[in-house]
């Protein structure tokens, strides 16, 4: 088992003929991804590296069924993109696109939230992310598939290459891991640290979570908050930052401390307090996963329900 | 991105804002001039001035950027000790801001003073007005000791402000029941500002109540979304360079992401989370960062060289702490960058590499055989611990 996707999952690439789109598509392709074609509008009917093209997501519905889409498209367009493929009945979003205006990113979520509490089942990836993957199953997004392996640590981050870092540690101690989730850098978002974590919690592969944040917001408090009453795996945690001047924004979009709120500190000890593992060096994450796996008496039982 | 006071005020009044009457000026002469034509505010009845200097960061006042003249005589002679004086606020970090830019305003007659502002909420994902009765101090010190004097209210910008936010409030406020109409009306033209410029924060501290029964914006503070700015031209023109630090422009031309910060190890690291983790990690080994950079996943010799360059440009870097994940870009092309890169800028201070991920042996072989004075790691942790060493014992 894994979470979210697998071997079977089909997946559409929004953006294909674009450059990070076509190159991608191949890559997630390669390594063994049913990647079924793609859509770029005004190029439908065109064959793309082997990819069959559409106009449309609804078009590419109709002919494959695709249960994923995954999206290149520039940040001006993006926010329209997702909402077409949520539109045409796509389950899974995942965004890649880096840059997409936050107000943009509010109108999306809304209609998203809309959408799921009529009944329907619609879920983001991203935006702003790497994508997410489970290892000999799927790739859907731009991380390097072969620093993956199969096993039983599932992951969940705000950041891109800080979690190749942890994964990278997890393949070499041989822990493996059951699905890797990158939820974004921007401060308004798809799916969650606390989304993730609840499907890691019903995932019988799963053994133990690393969550990695970062400065801003109050996510992984809140993630923290739901582990400490709803979950019986270790949680892991990391946030980078802790050297982050205030009101100066890192690189992400969402990783700011601002009016005093969200700093590293103050998520790091917020995470103690509801008995997540935190560690302090991103270099022992792995190290700090197999520790806590292989004491038995660590599992914790849910304090309240 | 942010802008100076003048401008938020004029963006204020274009969106039916009120704000007090002003000019702004860079030299004492102008506002001489000024005074001299009788020009607009000079003109009329006003008797009192508030000469302010224009930077972008805020607690102005207690650091002596804010003067009142009571005569218009007084006012060339505030412009003149404001003007090229380095304002060192809680804001401005130990550096300061040099001021470049003066701010004249007709005085108004305070009643009462509000504090009110419109912020991008992440968790609600909704606009958030924040208000409260505590006019003119900070609103982190104010949520600190009296939670209860502050009034959080969400809107939702799809609906905009409506009228029953704005008359609760103003009950919240406590202003005179005549005054319920303009006030939502005020709220409501904010809100159409914040979500048509694409802001991140407008806030009035103090907004005031004039002793004429008046509700006046007395500073403006607006802060921009940079994902938006693509379809902000207005808002784009009136970005001020001299605002920012050199080292960042010059690194956001080559569409680096740099971040000048106090220590003194450089690092250079590809993706954002991993560049704020290495800045973490030389902390860790008892360093100090000097910045923040993120390279992208290019990291091309040019890319590499540009980043030598800009981190060197910081005359406090005493060593350089590169620290690659190579994932779709492969070890040994960045090796060769850094080779390339490090021959061309001569460096002069330690070089501690870093490399992990695809084809990473390689890539470190060639750093090793390269010739360059360089220490080569494998670990992130290692990598910061040889670069803090390095630092030492160069010293």
């Amino acid at each position: 088992m894994s979470i979210l996707v697998d071997r079977s999952t089909r997946v559409i690439v929004q953006g294909i003929t674009g450059k990070e789109g076509s190159y991608h598509a191949t890559a997630c392709r390669e390594y063994g991804t049913r990647v079924l074609g793609g859509v770029t509008p005004g190029k439908g009917g065109t064959v793309h590296e082997g990819f069959p093209v559409w106009d449309s997501v609804k078009d590419a519905v109709d002919a494959v069924h695709p249960d994923v889409s995954l999206i290149f498209v520039p940040p001006a367009f993006a926010a329209d993109a997702i909402l077409e493929a949520a539109d045409a009945g796509i389950e899974l979003i995942v965004c890649i696109t880096e840059g997409i205006p936050v107000q943009d990113m509010m109108r999306v979520r809304r209609i998203l939230d809309i959408r799921n509490e009529e009944g329907e089942t619609v879920r983001l990836i991203g935006p702003n992310c790497p994508g997410i993957i489970t290892p000999d199953g799927a790739k859907i997004g731009i991380m390097p598939g072969y620093i993956h392996k199969r096993g039983k640590v599932g992951v969940v981050s705000r950041s891109g290459t800080l979690t190749y870092e942890a994964v990278w540690q997890l393949t070499q101690l041989g822990l493996g891991e059951s699905t890797c989730v990158g939820i974004g850098g921007d401060p308004v978002r798809g799916l969650n640290f606390l989304d993730v974590l609840a499907l890691f919690e019903k995932d019988p592969e799963t053994e133990a979570i690393v969550m990695i944040g970062e400065i801003g917001g109050d996510d992984e408090e809140r993630a923290a908050a739901f582990a400490k009453a709803h979950m019986t795996k270790p949680v892991i945690g990391f946030i980078a930052g802790l050297t982050a001047p205030p009101g100066r924004r890192m690189g992400h979009a969402g990783a700011i401390v601002s009016g005093g709120k969200g700093s590293a500190r103050d998520k790091m000890k917020a995470l103690e307090s509801y008995g997540i593992i935190v560690v302090d060096n991103p270099s022992v994450i792995g190290k700090t996963v197999a520790e806590a796996l292989s004491k038995g008496d660590y599992r914790r039982v849910p304090t309240c329900h | 991105m942010n802008i100076h006071e003048y401008q938020a005020k004029e963006l204020f009044r274009s969106y039916g804002v009120a704000v007090p009457s002003g000019v702004v000026v860079d030299s004492a002469d102008e506002a001489r001039r000024l005074i001299s034509e009788k020009h607009g505010i000079f003109s009329g009845q006003s008797s009192v001035y508030a000469v302010k200097a224009q930077i972008h960061a805020g607690g102005r006042g207690k650091a002596g950027g804010v003067k009142i003249a009571k005569s218009v005589s007084d006012i060339p002679g505030y412009v003149e000790t404001l003007l090229g004086k380095t304002l060192v606020t809680h804001q401005t970090g130990p550096e300061g801001r040099l001021v470049r830019k003066v701010w004249i305003e007709e005085g108004a007659q305070i009643s009462r003073e509000y504090y009110l502002s419109l912020v991008l909420d992440r968790s609600s994902r909704r606009i958030s007005i924040l208000a409260s009765t505590e006019g003119g101090m900070e609103i982190e010190e104010v949520s600190a000791a009296h939670p209860e004097k502050i009034l959080t209210l969400p809107v939702d910008p799809e609906m905009g402000c409506k009228g029953f936010v704005g008359r609760r409030v103003a009950a919240f406020l406590g202003l005179p029941i005549t005054l319920y109409g303009a006030f939502s009306t005020m709220l409501a033209n904010l809100t159409r500002l914040f979500v048509e410029t694409d802001c991140m924060m407008v806030e009035i501290n103090p907004l005031i109540l004039t002793g004429d029964g008046r509700l006046l914006a007395l500073d403006a503070k607006v802060s921009f979304d940079d994902n938006a700015l693509y379809r902000q031209e207005k808002v784009l023109a009136l970005r001020d360079l001299f605002e920012e630090n050199e080292l960042e422009i010059e690194a956001s031309k080559h569409r680096l992401n740099y971040v000048k910060l106090d220590g003194s190890i450089a690092c250079m690291v590809n993706g954002a989370g991993l560049a704020m983790a290495t800045m973490d990690v030389i902390a860790l080994a008892g360093g100090t960062p000097a910045n923040f950079l993120d390279v992208g996943g290019g990291a091309s010799k040019e890319t590499v060289e540009q980043a030598f360059r800009i981190l060197l440009g910081d005359p406090a870097v005493k060593g350089i702490f590169v620290n690659i994940f190579g994932g779709i870009v492969r070890c040994e092309r960045i090796a060769g960058g850094i080779i390339a890169a490090a021959k061309d800028v001569k460096l002069h201070v330690p070089l501690v590499v870093r490399l992990q991920g695809t084809n990473a042996k390689e890539g470190r072989e060639m750093l090793r055989e390269s010739g360059l004075d360089l220490q080569v790691a494998e670990e992130l942790f290692e990598g910061a611990q040889k670069i803090v060493q390095a630092v030492k014992g160069a010293k």
